[in-house]
Parts: C-alpha cells; sequence; structure tokens
C-alpha cells in the first residue's frame, strides 16, 4: 500500500534500505549470537543523520518528528530488530529533554544527541517497579546545588553504550507517584557505575543493563522541568515513543513475511512450490492484511503526535498493543512457513521470532496497555 | 582543497540480460547506477577533503539522464556537480572521453587532485584516469589500494599491483585511480539527499569547454569499431571424482590421450 510519503520519509526509507543492505545483513546474525552491541552501525547512522530526525532543526536536528521516526525504526526492524532499538532508544532518551527540558538542557545535550557524537537512555525500572512504575525507590536528595543519587535501574536499553540518561527517582519517597522527578546523568559521573549486561532471549544486539547510582552528585540544574513531576515526564514520554514500538513491531513482521515469500517460492515438497498450497496462502494472506493493519494504525498513532495533539495516549497504546501481538503471530507462522528450516538460525527467522516478542513486553506491556485503551474509552464515553 | 572525482553512470550489470540471438546487452529497461568503483573514488576524495578542508566536484559526461548519479554523489557528501553534456560529444572512445574530461578539469581550475574509480563496469577498460592525466600532463597513481599521505604538496599512496604493493609519491595536482580496498563508502545522508534534491547542476558543452567537434565524440575518436562478435561459448570441462591414487591414474591416461570419455 501507498501511504504517500514525502519526499524526506521516501529519503528515510532509502537511507535504512541502503544501511540495511550493506552494513545489518551482513553482521546480524553474529551480533546477534555474540549479543554484540552495533557500535559501528550506530556511527553509520549517526553518518546519515537519522539521529537528527526527532530533534529540532534549532538544536542541530532535521525536526522531522514522529511519523519520520516511525518510518525509519520500522525499516530498520525489518533488518534487525535489535540494532533498530539501540537506535530508536535514543528517541526515548531524548524525550523527556524534548518534551519537557530547559532552554539549557536543550542546547547543551540535543545537538550532541543529533549529531549521533553521544548515545541516549530513559531509565524508569527497577527489579521492583516494572509495571508499576509508581514503586520505584531509586532516591534523589537534594544537597546545596546538588541532588544525590542512590539505587539501581534494571533492564536499561543503551545502558553502558549511552553517555546521556534520563533517570526517574524519588524527591519525595511520601508523596509516591507524586514524588518522583526527572534527572539527567552524564556517564563518567562519580558514582554512577553499570551493573550486569543481561543474556537475552532476543535483540540480542541491544544492550539491557543495570545502572548503579551509589552517591551519585548531580548538578541541580539536571533536574528536567519540576520536583515531582517526574512521573508525568515518564507517561509522557512513554505515550510519545510507543509507536516507535509499533514501528518496530511492523517492521520485524515485515521482514519474516518477505522471508516467508521468499522460501515459499523456492521450497518444492509433492512436487510443486509450497506457496501453491491453499493452507499456506491463507497464511500469507493472512500475514500480510495484518502487516497492512498495523502498519496502518502506526502511522496514525505517529501521525496524530505530529499534530501536536494531547489526545495521543489511546491511540499509542492501540498501535503498540496491536503491531506487537501482530509481530508474535507473523514471526510463529514465518517459521511455520519455512518448517524445520525455519527453526534452524541458518535462516533468519528464528530470529525475527524471538525478537518480536519484547514488542508485547517493553514500554509498558501488552497488559497495561489494554488497560490504558480501557481507561481512556471508559473516560471518553462518559463525556458524551 | 579542490579535489575532482569523475564518476560514469552504467547500467546496473547485476540485472543487465543478454539477446542471445544478438549477442549484444539489452540495455532497456535496466537500471543506471554509480559505476560500483567510483564509489570509492567519491569516498577517499570526500574523506581527505574532511579532513583538510576544502571540496569535492564530482563530474561525469554523459546523456542529460547522468545528471542522477551527480544527484546521488551530492546525497553521499559531494559539494556540488557539473554535468558534462553535448550532443557532439556522443559515440566518444576513450581517448576522447578524456580529451573532454581533462578539459572540464582545466575549466574548474586550480584543481588538486582528481580522483577515478578502478574501472568502469560496463567499458571496463581502466584507461579514462590515465588518458586525462596524459591529457593534462599531469602525474597519476593508478591502482591505489590506500591513500598514505595527502598534503597540500604531495601524495604518497600504496598501489596494489600484481606482484605487490609498491608505494609511490607524487606532486599535485595529480590523477589517482582508486581501488575498492581504500574505504567503505559512506552512506547517503538525510541532510545530503535534501541538498541533492534542490542542487542547480551547471551543463557544460562543447562551447563551455571551449573544443571543436574535431576532438570530441565519434569524429575526435580514433577508434573504429569494425566489427562485434561474440566469442563462442566454452564447453565445459569434465569433473572426474575418486582417490588421489585414481585421479592420477586417470589425468595421466587423459593427457596421453587414452581412456578418453568425451
Ligand atoms: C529487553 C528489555 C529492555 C527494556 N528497556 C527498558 C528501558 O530502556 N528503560 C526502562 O525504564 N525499562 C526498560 N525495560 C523494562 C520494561 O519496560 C518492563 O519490563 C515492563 O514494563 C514490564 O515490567 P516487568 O518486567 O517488571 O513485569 P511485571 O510488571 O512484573 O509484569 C509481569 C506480568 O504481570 C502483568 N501485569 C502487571 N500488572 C498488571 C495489571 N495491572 N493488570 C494486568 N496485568 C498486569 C504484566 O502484563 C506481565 O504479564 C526493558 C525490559 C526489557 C525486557
Ligand atoms: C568507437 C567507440 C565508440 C563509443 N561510443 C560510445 C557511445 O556512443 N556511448 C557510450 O556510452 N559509450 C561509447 N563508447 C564507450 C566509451 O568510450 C567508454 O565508455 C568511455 O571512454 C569510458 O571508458 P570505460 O567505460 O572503459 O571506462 P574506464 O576507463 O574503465 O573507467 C575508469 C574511470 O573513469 C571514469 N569515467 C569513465 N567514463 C566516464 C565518464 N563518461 N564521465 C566521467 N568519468 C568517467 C570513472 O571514474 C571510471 O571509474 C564508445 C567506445 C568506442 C571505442
Amino acid at each position: 500500500m501507498d501511504y504517500m510519503l514525502n519526499e524526506d520519509l521516501l529519503a528515510i526509507k532509502e537511507i535504512c534500505i541502503e544501511i540495511g543492505e550493506k552494513h545489518i545483513l551482513p553482521v546480524r546474525a553474529e551480533l546477534d549470537e555474540g549479543n554484540e552491541f552495533p557500535r559501528e552501525i550506530m556511527n553509520v547512522i549517526a553518518q546519515s543523520d537519522l539521529f537528527t530526525i526527532y530533534i529540532p532543526e534549532e538544536y542541530g536536528g532535521t525536526g522531522m518528528g514522529s511519523m519520520a521516526l516511525a518510518v525509519a525504526t520500522e525499516e530498520l526492524s525489518r533488518y534487525c530488530g535489535g540494532i533498530a532499538v539501540s537506535y530508536a532508544a535514543n528517541a526515548l532518551g531524548a524525550m523527556p529533554i524534548l518534551l519537557m527540558g530547559s532552554e539549557e538542557q536543550k542546547k547543551k545535550y540535543l545537538p550532541k544527541l543529533a549529531s549521533g557524537e553521544k548515545l541516549c537512555a530513559f531509565a524508569l525500572t527497577e527489579s521492583e517497579a516494572g509495571s508499576d512504575a509508581g514503586g520505584v525507590k531509586t532516591r534523589a536528595i537534594k544537597d546545596g546545588d546538588h541532588y544525590i543519587l542512590n539505587g539501581t535501574k534494571q533492564w536499561i536499553t543503551n545502558g553502558g553504550e549511552a553517555q546521556i540518561y534520563t533517570v526517574i527517582a524519588l524527591t519525595d519517597p511520601d508523596r509516591g507517584a507524586r514524588g518522583a522527578s526527572a534527572f539527567i546523568v552524564e556517564e563518567g559521573t562519580p558514582g554512577f557505575s553499570y551493573g550486569k549486561k543481561e543474556d537475552k532471549m532476543g535483540i540480542r544486539a541491544s544492550a539491557t543493563r543495570e545502572l548503579i547510582f551509589e552517591d551519585c552528585r548531580i548538578p541541580a540544574e539536571n533536574l528536567i522541568s519540576r520536583e515531582g513531576y517526574g512521573f508525568m515526564v515518564a507517561m509522557k514520554t512513554l505515550d510519545n515513543s510507543r509507536p516507535g514500538v509499533a514501528a518496530q513491531a511492523v517492521g520485524i513482521a515485515q521482514g519474516a513475511l518477505d522471508e516467508a515469500l521468499k522460501y515459499a517460492e523456492q521450497r518444492k515438497q509433492f512436487g510443486v512450490k509450497i506457496n501453491s498450497f491453499q493452507g499456506l496462502q491463507f497464511m500469507l494472506a493472512d500475514m500480510g492484511t495484518q502487516i497492512e493493519a498495523a502498519r496502518a494504525l502506526t502511522y496514525a498513532a505517529a501521525g496524530l503526535i505530529d499534530t501536536g495533539s494531547k489526545n495521543i495516549v489511546k491511540l499509542s497504546a492501540m498501535a503498540k498493543v496491536f503491531a506487537s501481538d501482530v509481530a508474535m503471530k507473523v514471526t510463529v507462522d514465518a517459521v511455520q512457513i519455512l518448517g524445520g528450516y525455519g527453526y534452524m538460525k541458518e535462516y533468519p527467522v528464528e530470529k525475527m521470532m524471538r525478537d518480536a516478542k519484547i514488542t508485547q513486553i517493553y514500554e509498558g506491556t501488552n497488559q497495561i496497555q489494554r488497560s490504558v485503551i480501557a481507561k481512556a474509552m471508559i473516560k471518553e464515553a462518559k463525556r458524551k | 582543497m579542490k579535489f575532482v572525482v569523475a564518476v560514469k553512470q552504467v547500467p546496473d550489470t547485476a540485472e543487465v540480460r543478454i539477446d542471445p540471438e544478438r549477442g549484444t546487452l539489452i540495455r532497456d529497461g535496466v537500471p543506471s547506477i554509480m559505476n560500483p568503483f567510483d564509489t570509492y573514488a567519491l569516498e577517499e576524495a570526500m574523506k581527505w577533503r574532511d579532513e583538510l578542508g576544502g571540496e569535492v566536484t564530482v563530474i561525469t559526461m554523459g546523456p542529460p539522464q547522468a545528471e542522477s548519479v551527480l544527484r546521488e554523489a551530492i546525497s553521499m557528501g559531494a559539494d556540488d556537480a557539473v554535468l558534462i553534456s553535448d550532443r557532439a560529444f556522443a559515440g566518444a572512445d576513450t581517448w576522447a572521453t578524456s580529451h573532454t574530461l581533462a578539459a572540464a578539469v582545466t575549466e574548474l581550475g586550480a584543481v588538486d587532485a582528481v580522483f577515478f574509480g578502478k574501472q568502469a563496469i560496463d567499458g571496463d577498460t581502466a584507461q579514462t584516469g590515465p588518458s586525462v592525466a596524459a591529457s593534462l600532463d599531469w602525474p597519476q597513481i593508478t591502482f591505489i589500494g590506500k591513500v598514505r599521505e595527502l598534503n597540500e604538496k604531495s601524495i604518497t599512496a600504496e598501489r596494489y599491483v600484481e606482484t605487490g604493493t609498491q608505494v609511490v609519491q607524487a606532486e599535485l595536482p595529480v590523477v589517482l585511480t582508486i581501488l575498492k580496498d581504500a574505504n567503505i563508502p559512506r552512506v547517503p545522508s538525510l541532510r545530503g539527499k535534501m541538498k541533492s534534491r534542490k542542487a542547480q547542476i551547471p551543463v557544460w558543452g562543447l562551447i563551455d569547454l571551449g573544443l571543436t567537434e574535431y576532438e570530441t565524440g565519434l569524429n575526435g575518436s580514433p577508434t573504429k569499431v569494425v566489427a562485434t562478435a561474440t566469442p563462442e561459448a566454452r564447453i565445459g570441462g569434465q569433473i572426474h571424482e575418486g582417490s588421489t591414487e585414481e585421479l592420477v591414474a586417470k589425468l595421466a591416461d587423459l593427457l596421453l590421450g587414452e581412456g578418453s570419455e568425451g
């Protein structure tokens, strides 16, 4: 389907295809196997200006917005979900600064993120605070013109690879979620170290790591927005970034469908190509249809954000839930279409199936998304 | 520094089919691309521009549609481009092509180095670079696998030749032909693509280059194509299997003209 992508979006797509074909395809299996961060590919992405697209022009970006980010993430995900999230997590990490940062913070950090000179990450989750993000325990205590951070963040994408972290910590534990605040922490700050790097099922090229804060002193000017606004910053950040996860899911699914179509054209059984069996044709038809629907919903959600609408929560969540469920189903079916070969690491679909699973979990599990959608719908219905 | 890169638009050989009856290339519907070897020449020029400052100008001689490779070069980071195009340039052989490209380099003025690909994947002669050097009467270093040093005055480069590596130094201005070992070409950037869409690309013809019809195109080409022919397809060889002893015996039989199986 033709979404009438404008010249800029088509240019982004072409660049991602070139990066995918030349730089990702030859190494994706190796990076997956080795649990290895795609440092060189991040440099290529930086040089091709893809880090500029979600950063406004006045801060060194090209200011193309959410739709452009979705197109880039989708296209890179067709080649590798792990590399794509290593890219997209930068936008997630930058989002608190973009949405709520001060002019000084924007001037100081955004140009370096736009050029790719520095990578970025977002740190909310802790061992005891996953879906219940309000349960974070990391403390930030004001001490003159500094804050002192103590606590451990868990499962932070780009952890150990990024140089700039946006971190949610409690400034007023008595007030629970309302006592949380958002901070910028730079790599190399004394008291800030990295914990263990996770060994994951999928998106293995991406780094997922603990951040440890032990009496880590950061300048008070690194507070984003105001004390007590941290939870709001986090929620707004996720509302804006969920179409990115949806785009990742669409891309992974499209990659799997492409492989399934290619294989079904080549493989013969019972003397005919397996794509002549109606049983497989119906699977392929459903896969293609579901992907197209997921893509339409993803672009709609990203497009809505670009209009500047404040009412993005429901559509963002819908896109994330739908596209990630599609990605899981389509990648499982792609393995099925490749049969035993699909189960082997020699073919890329088993990796795609492993990569797809995370899209149902991170940036809010699909259960949490469904309750967000339902709450928004119930609220809307009451207003009518 | 002022660098020029000569690029050629060629048919994508991965897509080319041969007309089995006439033995000629079917060019219709075949996408045109930048000669793959020229991407290394472009990258090398841009790499040194990024280090030393200055600008990279890309030139191509070809029909009006060859402009697309110039836009592609700008999207990869070239500063500007010139299309060398005129009906009078049609049918040029390597001598006429080189003579015309050399005139364009002279017209650009104060050029420090001209970068060429190793060869074009269609014409395949690898003559254009050296011939431009001869036309300009500049030194040339061909088959460069690595540029060791480049400064305002001179270049030191490694030539990868059959017998090994040759280290050559030359004074600027110079003509260089670049191998794919030299670098990994960058992908186009978003800003480059935006710039390439808007770029004004001048077209230089016969008069702009101060040339006459007798030194360009078919008229200016000393080469005359008398006939073209397709070589006979080779018959496939024989494959024998077995232990080393058996194979040696078999080979000896064959060489001595016995036991031939056809
Ligand atoms: C690879 C990876 C990368 C990540 N990257 C980041 C990152 O960069 N930054 C960051 O801050 N976090 C990150 N996370 C954390 C991620 O967002 C959380 O894992 C996610 O929000 C779920 O939290 P949890 O794992 O603790 O699951 P839990 O909250 O313990 O959930 C367990 C199960 O209970 C269900 N459940 C929980 N509450 C409810 C409810 N109210 N109703 C119905 N069902 C419920 C969940 O859906 C799930 O099925 C990452 C996680 C992974 C695995
Ligand atoms: C009698 C005759 C008639 C011909 N008529 C035609 C014709 O009508 N149309 C036609 O397309 N070809 C024609 N050719 C072919 C044409 O002459 C060659 O393609 C051209 O001279 C370049 O040689 P090559 O392809 O072997 O390139 P090579 O010498 O192998 O190329 C080396 C490098 O030179 C540079 N380069 C080569 N060509 C150009 C160019 N045009 N502009 C900028 N840089 C370049 C590139 O950097 C390239 O990597 C004719 C050839 C002959 C002998």
